[in-house]
C-alpha cells in the first residue's frame, strides 16, 4: 500500500550511470591516449631539421634529427589501397557464391572456413610471405616489370621480389576473409521480396543479384572494404617482414622501394632515441589522420544513397 | 497477346511436403480468374506455379502439366527465367527497387530484355505507367526513388513494372493485402480495366473482392493439417457466389469457417 503503481523500477537507475559511466570512460581514455601521443610527438617535431610532410629520409636519431613522413604515409595508402583493388573483387565473388550460389552444406562449411581464416593471426601471414611469396614473386615480378614496364606502377630499373606489390599481395591475403565474411552476412540479409522481384521479371540470378542484392548490400560491403583497408594500414608485422625499408616516395611497386607507417614502427622502436620514439609517435598520427579521412569518406559515400537505400523492405 | 492457360493434374511439393494434389482447370484469356480458400489450402503456392516462381525456394518442385497456349511451362527444353518473362507476378507486399527511380522501376524488365532506345524506353515507361494509372501521381518524380510512394502507388508501381514487360499474364498475390480501402478500390479498377489486354488470374482473401473483380473464381480446400490443399471447384464467379455445388464452398462463402 502507499506504493504508486507507476514506480520507477529499481534497476533503472544504477543500470543508466553504468552505462553512461561506461560511455565516457571510453572518451576520457581516447582523450587521454591523443593527449599522450601528442606531448611526445611535439618536442620531435620541434627539433626536426627537415619538413616533416615533405622530407623522404627518416634519421630521426642522427644529430641534427631529420625525418619526413611523405615515403611512409605513400607507402602505407599504395600497398592497402593495392590490396584493397585486389581483395575486393574476390571477397565479393566468395561472398556471392556462398550467399546465392553453393549448395546449403558446401555454403555452411566454406562461410566457417572463411571465418576461422578471418581470425588467424598476422604474423602468420608475414610468415608465409617472407618464406614462400618473396621468393615465389621473383618470376612474376620479373615478367611484369619486362612486358607491362610501359605501366607506371610495373615501371623501374630493376625489381626487388621484396617489394611494395609483395606486401600488398600478403596484404590481399589477409584482408579478403574479413571482407568476404561482413559481405556475406549482408548478402544473406538481402530481402526474399527484393529478390523475388527481379526473378519474376524473368531475371537470371547473376540479373537477379545485380538488381536486388547488390544494390540492397552496397553500404555493407563498402563498410566491410573500409574495415579491410583500415586493417591493411595498420598492419604491421606482416609488412615489416616484407616492405624493403626505403624512404623514397615512388609509384614502382616492383622496385626495392617502399615503407609504411606500421613497419616503419615496428622496425625502428627498438633502438630509438628520445627524440626518435617521438617521430615514431608523430608518424602514428599521420596514420590516425589517414585512416580517419578514409572512414570519413566511406561514411559520405553511404549516405550520399540514404535517400534510395531507405528499403521498402 | 493474352493467352489461355491449361492445368491437367498439378501436384506441387516442399521437400517432401505435398502442398496441392491434382489440380485441374483451365484459365481463361481476357478475364479475371479469382482464387479464393482459406490459409494454407495452397492458393499461392499454386498461383507460384504458373510462372515457376514455385522452384525458387530450396527443395520446391512439381508435377504434372501447365499448358500456356500450346507451350509446356514445364517441358524439358523450357527456361524458367523466359516463363517469368511472359507471365508477370505481382506480390503481396509492394516490393519496388529501393535504389532505383520510379523511372528505373518500371524500366527494370525491359532492360533485362535487352538494349532499347532511350526514347523507346520513355515511351513504354509512359504507356505502362498509365495503364496502371499512376502517371497523374508520379509525372513530375519520375527521377525519385519509388520507396517514396504511399503503399498503394507502390503496388500500383510494381503493377506498372509487371505490365511493362507486356507479359501474357498477370497473377496477382493478395495484392491488395497491405493496402487501405482507398488503394484497394485503386487497384481493383485497374485489374477490371486490365483484363482486356491480358489473362489475369488473383489470390485473395477478400471474398467481396473476388466477387467484385472477378470473372471465374475456384475455391481450394484442405481436408486437415498437413494435408495438400486442393481444387474443390471452379465456377462463374456468380454461380460460386450464390449457388454453389459444393457443400464446402458454400460454408465458406457464408462464413461458417475458414
Amino acid at each position: 500500500m502507499g506504493r504508486s503503481a507507476f514506480r520507477r523500477s529499481h534497476g533503472e537507475g544504477p543500470f543508466r550511470y553504468a552505462t553512461t559511466g561506461a560511455g565516457i570512460l571510453v572518451l576520457v581514455i581516447m582523450a587521454a591516449i591523443a593527449v599522450f601521443l601528442i606531448v611526445r610527438a611535439v618536442p620531435a617535431l620541434q627539433a626536426n631539421s627537415a619538413n616533416f610532410l615533405t622530407e623522404q629520409t627518416w634519421t630521426p636519431n642522427a644529430s641534427p634529427p631529420a625525418f619526413g613522413i611523405a615515403a611512409l604515409a605513400w607507402g602505407t595508402v599504395i600497398s592497402s589501397f593495392l590490396a584493397l583493388i585486389m581483395a575486393l573483387p574476390v571477397a565479393v565473388g566468395v561472398a556471392l557464391f556462398i550467399s546465392h550460389y553453393a549448395p546449403r552444406r558446401l555454403a555452411s562449411v566454406l562461410g566457417y572456413v572463411i571465418d576461422l581464416l578471418a581470425a588467424v593471426p598476422s604474423v602468420v601471414y608475414g610468415l608465409w610471405g617472407v618464406i614462400f611469396l618473396v621468393p615465389f614473386m621473383r618470376g612474376p615480378s620479373e615478367f611484369l616489370n619486362t612486358y607491362l614496364g610501359w605501366i607506371p606502377l610495373f615501371a623501374g630499373e630493376s625489381v626487388n621480389s621484396k617489394s611494395i606489390l609483395t606486401g600488398s599481395i600478403v596484404l590481399a591475403i589477409m584482408i579478403l576473409p574479413i571482407i568476404a565474411a561482413i559481405s556475406r552476412e549482408v548478402f544473406l540479409q538481402a530481402p526474399t521480396m527484393l529478390e523475388e522481384a527481379s526473378l519474376a521479371l524473368g531475371a537470371t540470378r547473376w540479373e537477379m543479384i545485380r538488381m536486388s542484392v547488390l544494390p540492397f548490400g552496397r553500404p555493407g560491403v563498402i563498410s566491410a572494404a573500409m574495415l579491410g583497408l583500415g586493417r591493411a594500414m595498420g598492419e604491421t608485422i606482416a609488412v615489416a617482414l616484407i616492405f624493403p625499408a626505403t624512404f623514397t616516395v615512388t609509384l614502382q611497386v616492383l622496385t626495392g622501394n617502399g615503407n609504411s607507417i606500421a613497419a616503419n614502427i615496428a622496425n625502428g622502436f627498438g633502438e630509438a632515441t628520445p627524440i626518435g620514439q617521438g617521430a615514431l609517435i608523430a608518424s602514428g598520427l599521420v596514420l590516425f589522420v589517414i585512416t580517419l579521412v578514409v572512414n570519413t569518406a566511406a561514411r559520405l559515400v553511404i549516405a550520399r544513397r540514404k535517400e534510395y537505400s531507405r528499403a521498402a523492405a | 497477346m493474352a493467352k489461355q492457360i491449361e492445368v491437367s493434374d498439378l501436384d506441387a511439393y516442399y521437400g517432401s511436403h505435398k502442398a496441392i494434389e491434382g489440380i485441374t482447370m483451365t484459365i481463361e484469356p481476357r478475364s479475371v480468374t479469382a482464387f479464393i480458400g482459406p490459409s494454407g489450402c495452397g492458393k499461392s503456392t499454386f498461383l507460384r506455379t504458373l510462372n515457376r516462381m514455385h522452384e525458387v525456394i530450396p527443395g520446391a518442385r512439381v508435377d504434372g502439366k501447365i499448358l500456356l497456349e500450346d507451350q509446356d511451362l514445364y517441358g524439358d527444353d523450357i527456361d524458367p527465367v523466359s516463363v517469368r518473362r511472359t507471365v508477370g507476378m505481382v506480390f503481396q507486399r509492394p516490393n519496388p527497387f529501393p535504389t532505383m527511380s520510379i523511372f528505373d522501376n518500371v524500366a527494370a524488365g525491359l532492360r533485362l530484355n535487352g538494349r532499347r532506345s532511350k526514347s523507346e524506353l520513355e515511351g513504354i515507361v509512359e504507356s505502362s505507367l498509365k495503364d496502371a494509372n499512376l502517371w497523374n501521381e508520379v509525372k513530375d518524380r519520375l527521377n525519385k526513388p519509388g520507396s517514396g510512394l504511399s503503399g498503394g502507388q507502390q503496388q500500383r508501381l510494381c503493377i506498372a513494372r509487371a505490365i511493362a514487360v507486356s507479359p501474357a499474364v498477370l497473377l496477382m498475390d493478395e495484392p491488395c493485402s497491405a493496402l487501405d480501402p482507398i488503394s484497394t478500390l485503386a487497384i481493383e479498377d485497374l485489374i477490371s480495366k486490365l483484363k482486356n489486354e491480358y489473362t489475369i488470374v488473383i489470390v485473395t482473401h477478400n471474398m467481396q473482392q473476388a466477387a467484385r473483380v472477378s470473372d471465374k473464381t475456384a475455391f481450394f480446400n484442405l481436408a486437415g493439417q498437413g494435408q495438400p490443399g486442393k481444387l474443390i471447384e471452379m465456377d462463374e464467379t456468380s454461380k460460386i457466389f450464390t449457388n454453389p455445388t459444393q457443400k464446402a464452398t458454400e460454408d465458406y462463402i457464408t462464413g461458417r469457417f475458414g
